[in-house]
């Protein structure tokens, strides 16, 4: 009971790490972007080829998988998503899902179509029992990483001077811009950020959630949950609404295999028919 | 004051609603590939169902403004429907149609009020999650559904009595050729009725078009069962023809495809579906020909293009051939935008 607890805190963890990303896009930019779990695609194959071709460690490939997809969303940000942002939702939808189709046709072409393994270091295999409670040593190191992002990220989004200027951009773009903020490059250096995350979430998720070229569409649909559901106005509601979700997602999958995703859906569609702007967000 | 302006309204309608030659060449040549092009039956059959379900989401998407991802939950309720009534009650085709007509047309009854609520954002998400909880259901009524196995032994009698399916995919072809005839010229009618004026004025600023009268909510509560109910038909002639249904039919690829045909062509003026199907499908036949597994990638890469050009400059071409007598008239309301208002 616990220990499903506990494992549904580390995924829930996972999925905020690789959706926070989507939050700020589509939360506080405004824009739809579907192709989000491409790059975290891309980092947990920058992980799988580092650590299965080169041999190098696991800890060390974890930078690379979140160096790399930020560099891409940059580079993507600024030659394509660049001209999509004023554009309708629909406009956003289709650009995003034809990004989606040509990264998982890319990778499939490239990597082949078969799962990709990764070898855990020795000291993250098994588990110990903590105070009775079985506890997977995988699972708490995801934990710790995951909440000390989740700190740093609250802290530079409400306490330094680059949140307030993304803060003040997402507000009002005219008057922030009118007031010198770069508003673009804030834009820019944002998304590749939260690529970045989503590369990182990738590279921790591989050996849990698994690692194909249909990733992103297969998790498409739990990032938007996480989003649409915990509320776009801050960065807590997406927190919990991940930790929901993956405690929800362990949960039922033990107790009712056979419902699979079911209950996520409808909770899902539950939620948003109620309270449209997201669980934990006021109403704009 | 009323009557003189009812009455241009009135014209500006029957104005709209006369056939264009166009419009006439396009269904000749439809027709004649029936005599013209027996070899290529199959595909066409296909082309005819896209374009059909490409119709169903311009009615929401052009008309009315809804944007939606989940359109293929309809398609494949219909699918199912229409396999599960050929299967166990009768193996009239008409009457699988019209089953999976009202099934479809009772589900979009039944969704309608989650798509009502919220903005794009919360209506993708909806009808996303619709489609996906349909698609789970019917993983795992596998004793209704066959699961993943698929929907099988499903035997037809001929077309009312008569018309024989064939393997060549004749019949098919002018079966779901005929049916999607008729629905359009429904929906051509139903497009340049009052009714579908007030869903226009709708989609271009809802709540103008509620201060002025209309009842918004019941309009676009029709207008999704109706394009619910066009889904359901294209669903279930694809499970008719085929004589199968698979998961398939619900997966969220079909509702992106769909997406996709009807951008190619153009939103919002019906021929678009039509025109988008064509093009998607001779793409779709052409590329898997050069790389079988890797289609996607250049479908993908047609996505983003399309967008970053500006998908309505390059369908303006297209749609000049049915608006173009119209602007010559003069005196004609200025054309409607085809993209739905930003909502802020």
């Amino acid at each position: 009971m616990l220990t499903i607890l506990f494992d549904g805190i580390a995924y829930g963890m996972l999925l905020f790490v690789l959706a926070c990303g989507l939050a700020v896009t589509l939360g506080l930019m405004n824009f739809v972007n579907l192709a989000h779990g491409a790059f975290a695609m891309a980092g947990g194959y920058v992980t799988a080829v580092s650590m299965n071709r080169y041999g190098v460690p696991f800890l060390a490939t974890l930078p690379l998988a979140f160096a790399v997809p930020a560099l891409l969303g940059l580079a993507l940000e600024r030659t394509l998503y660049v001209w999509v942002y004023s554009r309708s939702h629909l406009d956003q939808v289709l650009f995003s899902i034809g990004l989606v189709f040509m990264a998982v046709a890319a990778v499939d072409y490239f990597m082949g179509s078969q799962q990709q393994l990764i070898q855990l270091p020795s000291w993250l295999q098994g588990r110990v029992e903590i105070l009775g409670i079985q506890v997977g040593l995988y699972r708490s190191f995801i934990i710790v990483v995951c909440g000390v992002l989740v700190l740093g990220l609250q802290l530079i989004l409400t306490r330094s001077r680059f949140g307030s200027r993304l803060r003040a951009a997402v507000d009002d773009p005219r008057v922030a811009r009118g007031l010198g903020i770069n508003v673009s490059a804030v834009f820019a250096a944002t998304f590749a950020v939260g690529s970045g995350l989503a590369g990182l979430g990738g590279a921790l998720g591989a050996e849990i959630l698994g690692l194909d070229p249909t990733f992103p569409l297969k998790f498409m649909i739990y990032f938007l949950i996480v989003v649409t559901v915990g509320g776009t106005t801050s960065i807590t509601g997406p927190f919990l609404a991940s930790l929901l979700l993956g405690i929800a997602d362990v949960a039922g999958k033990y107790y009712v295999p056979s419902f699979g995703g079911f209950v996520i859906y409808t909770l899902m569609i539950v939620v948003l028919v109620l309270r449209p702007q997201g669980l934990f967000a006021r109403a704009r | 004051m009323a009557p003189p302006a009812l009455e241009t309204v009135a014209a500006a309608l029957t104005r709209k609603g006369r056939w264009k030659i166009g419009e006439i060449v396009f269904w000749l040549v439809a027709f004649a590939s029936l005599f013209f092009l027996p070899e290529r039956h199959l595909l066409l059959n296909e082309i005819a169902i896209i374009g059909l379900f490409a119709v169903s989401l311009d009615l929401i998407l052009g008309y009315a403004g809804i944007v939606s991802l989940g359109h293929a939950a309809f398609f494949g309720v219909g699918a199912y429907v229409a396999g599960l009534t050929a299967k166990h009650l009768t193996g009239e085709p008409l009457a699988g149609l019209l089953a999976a007509a009202a099934a479809a047309t009772l589900l979009g009854f039944v969704t309608s009020f989650l798509v009502l609520r919220g903005a794009d954002l919360t209506r993708l998400m909806v009808t996303l999650g619709v489609a996906l909880v349909l698609g789970e259901i019917a993983n795992q009524a596998s004793w209704l559904t066959g699961g993943a196995d698929g929907l099988q032994g499903i035997a037809l009698d001929p077309i009312l009595g008569t018309f024989e399916f064939d393997i060549f995919g004749t019949t098919a072809y002018a079966y779901s050729l005929t049916v999607l005839f008729v629905l359009f010229i429904l929906a051509r009618l139903i497009v340049v009725s009052p009714f579908g004026l007030s869903l226009r004025s709708i989609r271009d600023n809802s709540l103008r078009a509620r201060a002025i009268g209309i009842p918004v909510h019941r309009r676009l509560i029709a207008i999704y069962m109706i394009a619910a109910a066009y889904a359901g038909v294209a669903g279930a002639l694809l499970a008719q023809t085929t004589q199968f249904v698979s998961l398939d039919v619900l997966a969220f690829h079909r509702s992106a495809d769909v997406l996709l045909v009807l951008v190619i062509g153009g939103v919002g003026y019906l021929y678009g579906g039509l025109v988008g199907a064509v093009v998607f499908k001779l793409l779709q036949d052409f590329l898997s020909g050069l790389t079988p597994q890797y289609w996607q990638f250049w479908i993908g890469l047609v996505l983003v293009v399309l967008v970053l050009a500006g998908r309505e400059r390059l369908t303006e071409g297209a749609r000049g051939l049915w608006t173009r007598p119209r602007a010559r008239q003069g005196g004609s309301p200025e054309p409607v935008p085809t993209t739905p208002m930003r909502e802020t």
